[in-house]
């Protein structure tokens, strides 16, 4: 009963989606064209997708293994939480998910958007509606989420163990979530091209759902990565695998948008190139999905592959992103230009971020796309590794992150100040800290250096926009920034730190041995079977000690019987200055344990980093909320 | 004009990526990677027999001057039920099969050949996939044509289905 209800509720939504998109075309003539009668449709369609989500959740948390999603992906013995995670954790409930926060956000703008012209605004809620229709249709055409299954098995098949993890449990949401929240931002520029109104208005509309989906991708790829760094057992923290790349591009695009959606709302100007990055970002999320749902590059990440999905998808895509790239070439000499601005400004500072953040987002783009560029030309088969992505991206995030200890601190439009005492910081401990790892360690490469060299520079210029005024009278938004920028260097240390000063070790050992890694020394105690809810394991126990104190190390080998699948939970010892990281193997014909050591100083500042540089999204965020919403009570009080 | 085209510029990126992405998704997906070992010696092992009464599975033993087919299974494995008839039939045209049992345990194995027939000579048992993945196997059930020299002729990935009985004994025919 509840599934049908689910699927009712699904029906009827997308019924409201074309409604709603119908009537911003103005087929409902002037009343039907009317904001406040949109504003009804679209708060009613947030409704009744939240129900058919709401009825997934409950047949996946009363195991109703009628319903052929929850048979083949949850299990009755399975842990509360991890069938309430299950509900997403598989390709037609996230796909539910998605137009769920999809028809949620249109609410949302529909409800309070109160900046822009009703015209604009309906233009934004139809390429709102436009967006949700073809993923409901996609929904109950191709990936019906509340399908029956007759006779109903006794039991379900489970979920795939390496998602079986809190973790990861709501890493996909987030990602989902920030997704969207570029689709609002690609709603409003198409919007904004329909009715050639693009200015600082729709720069401001646009404005808080790029920095959401901004901080929500930014904490989601900080989770992902470190899902990936101690549930694969690799020892790594970042792969250039597909799917990373797919949940990178997004977020390099939006970067780029939250920076230039800034100019435009605070000076007018790089109006056209905004509504581009804007229609990008949200294409970048689309190409993303697409990838990841198609399966058509090969990835750690095993989804279900289905060619019709993959091609329904890319159809939505072709159409979406075709039409709001069609409609930008012809609607961008409507655009006026913006207020001009000179070579040394903020402005060009950020014409500059903009510019790398672009170059890097086209080179992994291609470097993800060019294994199937390369078949297509050539035949040949081929994979694009990390040696790739490190050698070209790395140097122009460095100069990014240079460029992040200058540009901050100029000037709208044109700055005539003397610039040294406000670089002198930043490149004093840069230069210093270059020197000095040379004396010091002189043996790592040249990225890890610079990287060490930049970071550290950073750290005091990213908070240089804050010196000489009144802290208590700083915005929340330039506190925000800085917060933000100093999480920039916190990451970049722990990446140059990692990368240079890891050491590993792969060794056979037998109980009993002791094992010298970094400043450990490690004793390898014995290996004992455990069990847990679902899965059974073999768990060494290491005794790790750096003379005082003894630390307790448990990795586990884990056996999932069904599906039947082995992962391993590698055990990590956090300490003030780095990891150590040990990850239990195979035992060998002699009765010898696989155990592969690291000891990885400071990589944990790799993401304390993203969640600070999260953090500082999220109070710019709050501090623009606050403003304006202080800044309408206001302006509502001087119309009374 | 330059600004015009420039303006197209994006659209032409994506009818590129839409075009390649089709024509890939047309083709039907490989998602068979073939092992590096057809064509090489059997690598060494010795597997322990994976019931009581009948004997493990060494590589010293297949260089015996006869061929054999090699079926990598599993108690636990649904297609392994599906294929189990055919290898039975196989087994009547005259192939000799030999088994590796994979992760198991010595009472699912001997239920397993009560309940789905019996035509394996020999069943070694792996139960940490060591062989398995030495053999260049990366999943249950797969099957191995071995000639009379120890040397690995033909891989088929995937439960053995009716439409492969003539390739099967095609190699087979060929690995004699």
């Amino acid at each position: 009963m509840i599934a049908e209800a689910g699927l009712a509720a699904l029906w009827l939504a997308a019924a409201l989606a074309a409604l709603q998109l119908a009537l911003s075309c103005g087929l409902g003539g002037e009343q039907g064209r009317s904001i406040q009668t949109i504003r009804a449709v679209a708060l009613a369609q947030g409704l009744l997708t939240l129900i058919a989500f709401g009825a997934l959740i409950a047949v996946f948390l009363n195991s109703d293994m009628s319903v052929l999603l929850v048979a083949e992906n949850s299990h009755s013995q399975k842990p509360w939480m991890y069938k309430f995670a299950g509900a997403w954790g598989n390709h037609e409930g996230s796909m539910l998910l998605w137009v769920t926060v999809l028809a949620l956000a249109g609410a949302v703008v529909a409800l309070f958007e109160r900046r822009l012209d009703e015209r604009t605004l309906g233009a934004t809620l139809g390429a709102q509606a436009a967006l949700a229709l073809g993923f409901f249709a996609f929904l109950l055409f191709a990936s019906n989420p509340f399908e029956r299954l007759d006779p109903a098995p006794i039991d379900g098949r489970g979920l795939n163990p390496l998602l079986q993890d809190p973790g990861l449990a709501f890493h996909p949401p987030t990602l989902y979530l920030g997704y969207v929240g570029l689709s609002v931002a690609f709603s409003f520029a198409v919007g904004g091209l329909l009715r050639a109104n693009v200015g600082p208005a729709i720069a401001r509309a646009m404005r808080p759902w790029v920095l959401a989906a901004w901080v929500l991708l930014t904490l989601g790829i900080t989770a992902g990565s470190y899902w990936a760094y101690y549930e694969l057992g690799w020892g790594g923290w970042w792969f250039w695998d597909p799917v990373e790349n797919a949940s990178l591009m997004p977020w390099l695009a939006a970067t780029a948008l939250l920076h230039s959606v800034n100019v435009l709302a605070a000076r007018g100007g790089l109006r056209a190139w905004t509504m581009m990055l804007a229609l990008v970002a949200f294409s970048m999320s689309m190409v993303g999905t697409f990838l990841v749902r198609s399966g058509i590059l090969t990835s750690v990440h095993a989804f279900a592959v289905d060619p019709t999905r993959g091609t329904f998808i890319l159809a939505l895509l072709a159409l979406y992103i075709g039409a709001a790239l069609t409609l930008f070439a012809l609607r961008v000499a409507k655009v006026k230009e913006g207020a001009p601005f000179e070579i040394v400004s903020r402005e060009a500072g950020l014409v500059a971020n903009n510019l790398l953040l672009s170059v890097i987002l086209g080179i992994v783009f291609l470097g993800t796309l060019y294994p199937l560029i390369a078949e297509a030309v050539s035949g040949e088969k081929l994979s694009v590794g990390p040696p790739y992505f490190n050698s070209v991206a790395s140097p122009l995030a460095l100069g990014l992150a240079a460029l992040m200890m200058i540009a901050p601190q100029l000037r709208w439009r044109r700055d005539a100040l003397p610039l040294l005492p406000r670089f002198a910081p930043g490149v004093l401990v840069a230069s210093a800290v270059l020197a000095g790892s040379f004396i010091l360690t002189p043996g790592i490469g040249l990225l890890p250096r610079l990287g060490l060299a930049i970071g550290a520079g950073l750290l005091p210029a990213s908070l240089l926009p804050l010196f000489g005024r009144s802290l208590k009278r700083t915005p929340l938004a330039v506190w925000g920034m800085a917060m933000a920028h100093f999480g920039v260097a916190v990451a970049i240390l722990g990446m140059a730190s990692d990368s240079a000063f890891t050491k590993e070790r792969l060794v056979a050992a037998r109980p009993g041995e002791t094992i010298e890694i970094g400043p450990w020394l490690i004793e390898f105690r014995n290996v004992m079977p455990v069990a847990g809810p679902n899965w059974t394991a073999i768990e060494g126990e290491l005794r790790a000690s750096k003379g005082t104190g003894v630390t307790v190390l448990k990795p586990q080998s884990r056996y999932f019987p069904s599906p039947p699948t082995t992962t391993n939970e590698a055990a990590i010892k956090t300490s003030w200055n780095g990891q150590l990281y040990a990850v239990l193997g195979e035992q060998d014909e002699q009765g010898r344990w696989q155990l592969r050591l690291w000891w990885k100083p400071f990589v944990t500042l790799i993401w304390l980093g993203g969640i600070l540089i999260g953090l500082g999204g999220a109070l710019a965020l709050i501090g623009r909320l606050v403003r304006e919403r202080r800044q309408r009570i206001r302006g509502e009080e001087a119309f009374a | 004009m330059k600004g015009r085209l420039l303006r197209f510029l994006p659209l032409l990126v994506l009818l590129a990526f839409v075009g390649a992405v089709a024509w890939r998704l047309g083709k039907p997906a490989e998602e068979q990677i073939p092992s590096q070992m057809v064509g090489q010696p059997v690598p060494a092992f010795a597997l322990a027999p994976a019931i009581p009464g009948k004997p493990g599975l060494s590589s010293a033993s297949l260089a015996d001057g006869r061929p054999r087919l090699i079926n990598v299974f599993a108690s636990w494995c649904v297609p392994c039920i599906a294929e189990a008839p055919l290898l039975v039939e196989l087994k009547q045209q005259g192939v000799a099969i030999d088994a590796i049992a994979v992760r198991d345990r010595p009472d699912d194995v001997a239920a397993f050949i009560a309940r789905h027939g019996d035509p394996f000579a020999r069943i070694g048992s792996d139960p940490e996939s060591r062989v398995q993945l030495a053999l260049g196997s990366s999943g249950v059930p797969e099957s191995f044509i071995v000639d009379g020299r120890g040397v690995i002729r033909y891989q088929h990935m995937g439960p053995i289905e009716p439409d492969d009985l003539p390739t099967i004994m095609r190699e087979w025919e060929e690995a004699r």
